[in-house]
């Protein structure tokens, strides 16, 4: 009889053998709720069940990848974050010829919808490009559409005024039944893209990375790989935007970076 | 306990801060286990719960970060809008994946986590609230050979969080805030 962590490990090795996604890195406790919560939503009865039917039915591959990793965002998402970068980020970027912004684990766009109204808000963003990109193609199906559901409005536009916004949040919307749309100018400087945080490669020099709330669902090891792929990616005095709980303090390049103030803010000074 | 307790989760909602700043002032330093703090609140622009706590205690307070490592002699507070898990490593990760029972963090998945990791060295403390969060999370502690302990729902401010949990388990204990002190001073903290 092989216990419940056995039985994990093997079907993530089925999944980086058959599909080349690679989930052995990323953090066992997490992993396995989620697991758990699939079983259950599933009616699996025990791990070799899903085990089986990932093995056997290829189409089930993006129920597990969508229900695995963890797609929980919002707009201005802790609006002291995003004062920040309005107030100590964005206005030191600014003198730049071009801005290239990398939202690393985007999810459903929200964060970089975000981003583009700050951008538009300081005049930058027709000089700025934002990539964004995310493991799970699903999520980028949505976020490039950019619809949001209107029941949200209200919280986002609280987070936005808090996070030094002055204007009227839903002039940047049009609503239809139940849904909003964002102004499409918004997207025009956006480039969706799938790219796996655990197995691609840097593909471009950013002035910021922001990957808020990844790095938690990552073991250290992983952490650390991942931070480097940053280092990597950012050009002289970029700026790297983790999540309100994350942390460069277990890694290596943390020497290279100086954190700008209380928010999860650090700049490559070297 | 028939294995030296390691850690203690504490887990409460409306009425529990109050039941806190009565305990921790009472314990005594140093502590030869971890504590942990998960509590219901608001996500408030600033996380000041730390700050309102280590000025009533000796013991270290910190609010976790993720991967920090579990270290006997602190106080860990759970941050507001995340769920927190714990590794069998001793390490804690965050998770916020959605609401468990309308709640982020959510005592459940703390108590289940630890439950899985600790095994017979964890006791799982319920506090105040008005909310049916924890009374699963009990169960799994006590299921892996651990201790559950509930407020006395007449000493909470409201009852129906202890009252469930009680309801569905079979508790060990069932204090108020000042045995919970003598008992985590006399017989847990050795």
């Amino acid at each position: 009889m092989i216990n419940e962590e056995e039985e994990i490990e093997l079907l993530l090795n089925d999944l980086f053998e058959l599909y080349g996604y690679d989930f052995t890195n990323y953090s066992k406790a997490s992993l396995k709720r989620r697991i758990t919560r699939l079983c259950a939503l599933d009616k699996f009865t025990n791990y070799t069940q899903l085990r089986y039917r990932l093995r056997t039915d290829t189409g089930y591959l993006k129920r597990f990848v969508e229900e695995i990793t963890v797609n929980v965002t919002e707009m201005f998402r802790d609006p002291l974050f995003y004062r920040s970068l309005r107030e100590d980020v964005i206005r030191r970027l600014a003198a730049k010829p071009f801005i290239r912004i990398w939202h690393a684990g985007c999810s459903t766009g929200e964060e970089v919808y975000s981003m583009a109204i700050l951008l538009q808000e300081a005049n930058l963003l027709q000089k700025s490009l934002l990539y964004a990109t995310d493991l799970n193609p699903s999520v980028l199906d949505k976020a490039r559409k950019g619809v949001f559901p209107l029941t949200h409005m209200k919280q986002y536009s609280e987070n936005y005024i808090a996070s030094g916004g002055t204007e009227d949040f839903s002039t940047y919307y049009t609503a239809h039944y139940g849904q909003v749309k964002f102004d499409a100018s918004l997207a025009e400087k956006m480039i969706f893209s799938m790219h796996n945080l655990v197995s691609d490669r840097s593909f471009n020099e950013f002035d910021l990375i922001l990957c808020r709330n990844v790095l938690i669902y990552f073991d250290k090891d992983l952490q650390e790989r991942v931070l480097k792929l940053f280092d990597d990616s950012l050009g002289p005095l970029g700026y790297l935007a983790l999540g309100t709980k994350e942390t460069l303090k277990f890694s290596s390049i943390q020497s290279r970076f100086k954190q700008t103030n209380r928010e999860k803010i650090w700049q490559k000074i070297r | 306990m028939k294995v030296p307790c390691e850690l203690i989760v504490i887990g409460g909602s409306s009425g529990s801060i109050e039941v806190l700043l009565k305990l921790l002032p009472s314990l005594k330093a140093p502590l030869s286990l971890a504590i942990i703090l998960v509590l219901h609140r608001k996500n408030s622009v600033e996380s000041t719960m730390a700050e309102l706590f280590s000025g009533r205690t000796g013991i270290p307070v910190k609010e976790v970060e993720d991967k920090d490592a579990v270290e006997p002699g602190t106080i860990y507070i759970a941050p507001a809008d995340y769920h927190l898990l714990i590794e069998r490593e001793r390490a804690f990760s965050l998770d916020s994946s959605e609401k468990i029972n309308f709640s982020r963090p959510s005592l459940d998945v703390t108590f289940e986590s630890a439950a899985e990791v600790y095994g017979p060295s964890l006791v799982g403390v319920i506090l105040s609230g008005a909310n049916a969060d924890g009374t699963n999370g009990l169960r799994a502690v006590k299921r892996a050979g651990g201790m559950i302990i509930a407020q006395k729902p007449e000493t909470a401010q409201v009852a129906y969080m202890p009252e469930q949990a009680i309801s569905h388990n079979t508790m060990d204990f069932i204090f108020d805030v000042s045995e919970l002190a003598t008992f985590i001073n006399s017989t847990l903290n050795r």
